[in-house]
């Protein structure tokens, strides 16, 4: 029986703004960046502890990324806050020239990405950003699955020297990674073993995929689960180790099914062990106002559609 | 140093500057040129810096960034005769394999440099982290910066003024290659700045005005400056300069903004320049 023990229900943001908190008592270099929206970052614990060095920009963007990594000459570790479309997309030329290309130890950390936004609608369910910054020579992507998780990232990408983007987000999800796991970055998590078909999935499609793996394993299908929480680098020795035994494979992401961690998996499937793939993601659409959970249904990002991609998925073996 | 000793080294930059795009058909002499008296001044007369035992970090060192990355070849002259690395290496400019990329960059490493430029706008954001950076080290030395007039219509760079004043960002100096000469024209056909020196004010910030092609007023008009760090207000100086100065048929034209003088042009230019200390 596929069992997880549960420590509570949070959003991923607060295991951000949590990881930010310990790291400010612990790290004298970190300094912390805003484009006016701290609460929403839950930047707040930050800020109040250490007000020398916490950086309000306003609601300008590209100089705040500007700002972030001239700071890093001088040493010091600048995380920036904001939402994950403007995190990325408003400032993409900045991050390429500031950040990435000058390879500058500026951590991005974007909050409310994808569908589970919610009500404010397209105009702020970035479905991009994980493609476009695994794009960038030089720059880490993770993409953490709970609160605990996205506290532990946090902590992780601070000893990591190098351009990190960290994707999180707003909805109160289940927290099942225990509160003092080891989080290595570029190592993914094999959360569930099983045989008879390999799911891969990052961010809140973690959980989704635990609850598809109960469903399947009520229909007897072993399922092996791989929380790939860093995109980039991919762990590409897990993917076929995995993939070897099980000789199919599920993602699932709340992103573009274009250019996300699917599109990277396959890429090491091709090369190596080519074997069938289902993806799971938004199908090149824009998203729209509603509340979360419905729209991860609406999108086809549910529960239910990782089920289908791995039955279609064993099928095709 | 003295007037005449700096004169002398400006005269060899532009040389450099000729011979740069000329040997690879490409590059931007125009407004290399003309900052060519101010970043020698900035470098071997103004600013505290380490060229021998460069750091990315530059703790207690000044910090200069060049905003405007594609006159790149005036500052790798400079920085080349500063000391940063080799003359010679002036030669691989543009060339494949070469530290001296057409656009300054970090990733190989050429001494001097801290940050890409190029894609315009990003400059004075950046100098205004490293300037907060060094408030937070309590390291008393100073931020420069270069921009285009052309740059200033980047919205970053408004973001980045209003930021510094707001926030008493007073351990930077940024100065406007004010040329009044774009890629199509003149800035006031292709898109007028207005009353730059009265949108500064009205941004906060001390604004002071120089010409750029006067050796002695360089240097006093930056020492000036530097009196005027940790008033609590970030400071700008307006430098009127002329694109293509030094050189006759290039001078006061946007047409060599981006475009190399053949051989027969460049000798015609280097007669008038006067080799000071060795062409590399």
């Amino acid at each position: 029986m596929i069992e997880f023990e549960i420590f509570g229900n949070k959003d991923t943001r607060s295991g951000f703004g949590e990881g930010l908190q310990e790291l400010g008592q612990k790290n004298p270099n970190v300094v912390g960046l805003c484009a006016d929206l701290i609460g929403s970052l839950k930047m707040d614990a930050f800020k109040k502890e250490n007000p020398d060095r916490f950086f309000q920009t306003g609601i300008a963007e590209a100089n705040m990324i500007g700002i972030a990594a001239g700071m890093t000459i001088g040493g010091k570790i600048p995380f920036t806050g904001t939402f994950a479309i403007f995190s990325t997309g408003r400032v993409y030329d900045q991050i390429r020239q500031s950040v990435a290309y000058s390879n500058k130890n500026v951590k991005i950390c974007a909050s409310h990405a994808g569908l589970t936004l919610g009500e404010d609608g397209a105009t702020h369910q970035v479905l991009e950003d994980i493609g476009m910054m695994k794009m960038l020579p030089n720059m880490t992507v993770v993409v953490p699955c709970d609160f605990n998780q996205t506290k532990q990232a946090t902590i992780a990408i601070a000893e990591h020297v190098g351009p990190v983007y960290l994707r999180f987000g707003r909805p109160v999800m289940p927290i099942f990674i225990k509160p003092d796991a080891e989080f290595v970055i570029g190592k993914a998590d094999i959360l569930i073993e099983g045989t008879d078909v390999t799911i891969i999935a990052c961010g809140h499609m973690v959980w989704k995929s635990i609850e598809a793996a109960k469903k399947l394993e009520a229909q007897g299908i072993s399922v092996e689960l791989i929380n790939m929480h860093t995109i980039k680098p991919l762990d590409a020795a897990a993917i076929l180790k995995s993939v070897s035994k099980t000789k199919c494979v599920v993602t699932a992401e709340e992103h573009m099914i274009n250019g996300g961690l699917g599109d990277s998996v396959a890429q090491v499937l091709t090369r190596n062990l080519l074997v069938p793939q289902e993806f799971v993601g938004v199908n090149d659409t824009f998203g729209e106002s509603g509340n979360p959970m419905e729209l991860m249904t609406k999108y086809g990002i549910d529960t239910d559609n990782v089920v289908e991609a791995a039955l279609k998925a064993i099928s095709r073996k | 140093m003295e007037t005449l000793e700096l004169e002398k080294i400006a005269s060899q930059v532009r040389r450099d500057i000729l011979r740069m795009v000329s040997a690879v058909n490409s590059g931007h002499p125009g407004g290399s040129l003309g900052c060519a008296d101010f970043l020698t001044v900035l470098y071997f007369d103004i600013m505290n810096h380490n060229a021998s035992n460069f750091s990315m970090n530059g703790l207690n060192e000044d910090i200069f960034f060049l905003s405007n990355g594609h006159i790149s070849p005036v500052w790798y002259s400079v920085l080349a005769r500063s000391g940063y690395f080799p003359a010679s290496e002036l030669g691989t400019f543009r060339k494949l394999g070469s530290r001296l990329q057409g656009h300054p960059s970090t990733d190989k490493k050429l001494p001097g440099i801290r940050m890409a430029s190029g894609s315009l706008g990003q400059g004075l954001s950046v100098a205004v982290g490293t300037a907060n950076a060094k408030k937070l080290n309590n390291d008393k030395s100073l931020v420069f910066t270069l921009h285009g007039d052309g740059e200033l219509q980047e919205g970053q760079i408004w973001e980045a003024l209003m930021y510094a004043a707001a926030n008493k960002v007073d351990n930077l100096i940024a100065t406007i290659d004010y040329n009044g000469r774009q890629i199509d024209g003149d800035v006031d056909d292709v898109l007028s700045l207005g009353n730059l020196h009265a949108k500064f004010t009205a941004f906060g910030w001390e604004v002071l005005e120089m010409d750029g092609h006067n050796i002695d007023e360089l240097k006093a008009t930056l020492r000036k400056a530097i009196s005027m760090t940790g008033n609590k207000k970030p400071i700008v100086i307006i430098m009127k300069t002329e694109m293509g100065q030094g050189v006759d048929f290039m001078i006061g034209s946007h047409k060599w903004h981006g475009v190399a003088p053949n051989p027969e042009q460049l000798e015609n230019a280097l007669g008038q320049l006067t080799e000071t200390l060795g062409d590399y």
